[in-house]
């Protein structure tokens, strides 16, 4: 299925896109992650948390959404 | 109490609510962005003590978002401009400046003075220092950071909700995401993040609406697209902290150097050859009963050195891997040097135990 990526804060910057569409057949977090690590490398030393639905998921959830968010913390204030 | 009219007359607030607001005691860490607009709304609001803690004095570059400070300021202490400032603004209230620095040792005798504690801080580093005191202090955080021209808020630690480590458990490194002063931020955004906080203090004071618990908001100003992710309790990540509570004044970042490469996973322990392994637990209920393993609690470490055979290369473990790093720094003190802190703790070597049929006695 086509699903979205919404990448956000310092996220969006070293992936280059807010926002990106791929086709998707994996059915967990964890196949996913593995797919954006490829395209992605640098994601790998980055701490983020995954969300669909608006909520967290771990490694185990399985993908359900066609919008996926990947989200960072901030440091700033 | 014509100040406070427009509050008053809010049939949500009233003269009681207003009261509320008036006994109220916050302390907001960091003066900056974020700080600012906080303190400037709780100020205003009549929060009757406030507490403001920032070691750092207001430059040129701080205008264009702190919003509390002006031409006057420059050059002093950031605590002590906004107090001045603030003390303009609402003369009824008790402020204190904090010209200092929150450490581990501060920080808790700091937060027990305070009913509700905000995080208006800029590095990862006091972040987590602020979150694990107020686990600690059992205070509500009304959290916020932002990057350039997003924004997220949450609130910490309120009616067992989840706290920062929940979301987040473990710090990324400083370098891994700038703050504003290394990559720039839009002024008016920590305007707008630092209002949203100031408002959950109102909201908690008043205990109004939905208060941003088991949540955090995300805000982008170029989008101007809100969300709003569920966040759970992990009971694990607060135990960790409440693990380290006895001995968190004394978790100064020296202490923490020092044991940097003393820090070994469980197959890392397995490579090294005539080892010890130390239990430091506290709860003395949980005996292991395997010959191999001898079992000191930490709080009695310094009285029993003479129980560690000295020859050997002492694997200290336990619930999660921060007791066992101070332990392994009081070790290092006493020069029993070849002393190794686990990182995932007592639960994988007791399983590694099992598993591996080690004799019971």
């Amino acid at each position: 299925m086509m699903i979205t990526i919404k990448y956000f804060g310092l996220l969006a910057e070293v992936t280059g896109c807010r926002s990106e569409k791929m086709n998707f057949s994996c059915t967990t977090i964890s196949d996913l992650k593995e797919i954006l690590f490829q395209k992605h490398k640098v994601l790998k030393n980055k701490k983020f948390k995954i969300a669909q639905h608006n909520e967290l998921n771990t490694d185990k959830t399985k993908v359900t959404s066609s919008e996926i968010a990947l989200l960072p913390p901030f440091a700033g204030g | 109490m014509n100040r406070y009219n427009r509050h008053i007359i809010l049939s949500e607030i009233g003269l009681e609510g207003q009261h509320k607001i008036n006994m109220a005691k916050v302390l907001v860490v960091g003066a900056g962005g974020l700080g600012c607009p906080v303190l400037q709304y709780l100020a205003a609001a009549g929060i009757g003590t406030l507490g403001i803690i920032d070691f750092d004095i207001v430059s040129e570059s701080n205008l264009q978002r702190q919003i509390l400070f002006g031409s006057s300021s420059l050059g002093i202490n950031k605590a002590i401009a906004a107090k001045k400032r603030l003390e303009d603004l609402n003369t009824s209230i008790s402020i204190h400046a904090y010209p200092k620095k929150l450490n581990h040792k501060n920080a808790i005798s700091f937060f027990k003075e305070y009913d509700i504690i905000v995080d208006g801080t800029d590095n990862f580093k006091t972040r987590y220092l602020v979150s694990d005191a107020c686990i600690i202090t059992k205070k509500p955080l009304v959290y916020a950071g932002i990057y350039k021209f997003e924004g997220q808020v949450s609130v910490f630690n309120y009616n067992n909700g989840p706290s920062y480590r929940c979301l987040f458990p473990n710090s990324p490194k400083q370098e891994e995401i700038p703050n504003c002063s290394e990559i720039g931020v839009l002024g008016v955004l920590p305007g707008i993040i630092g209002s949203l906080q100031a408002n959950e203090v109102i909201k908690i004071i008043l205990n109004l609406g939905e208060i941003l618990s088991g949540k955090v908001l995300y805000y982008n100003s170029l989008s101007h697209l809100f969300n709003l992710i569920k966040v759970s309790r992990s009971e694990k990540e607060i135990q960790k902290v409440m693990d380290i509570a006895d001995i968190f004044e004394n978790l100064d970042e020296g202490i923490r150097c020092e044991v940097k490469n003393n820090n070994i996973t469980l197959k890392e322990a397995l490579t090294k050859k005539n080892i010890q392994w130390i239990d430091v637990r506290n709860d003395s209920d949980q005996k292991t009963n395997y010959p191999e393993i001898i079992q000191i609690p930490f709080a009695d470490l310094e009285q029993n050195l003479h129980k560690i055979d000295k020859n050997k290369k002492q694997i200290v473990f336990c619930h999660a891997g921060i007791m066992s790093k101070k332990a392994v720094s009081i070790l290092q003190k006493h020069k029993i040097e070849d002393s190794f802190s686990l990182k995932n703790g007592a639960l994988e070597v007791m399983n590694h135990f099992k598993k591996n049929n080690y004799e019971k006695p």
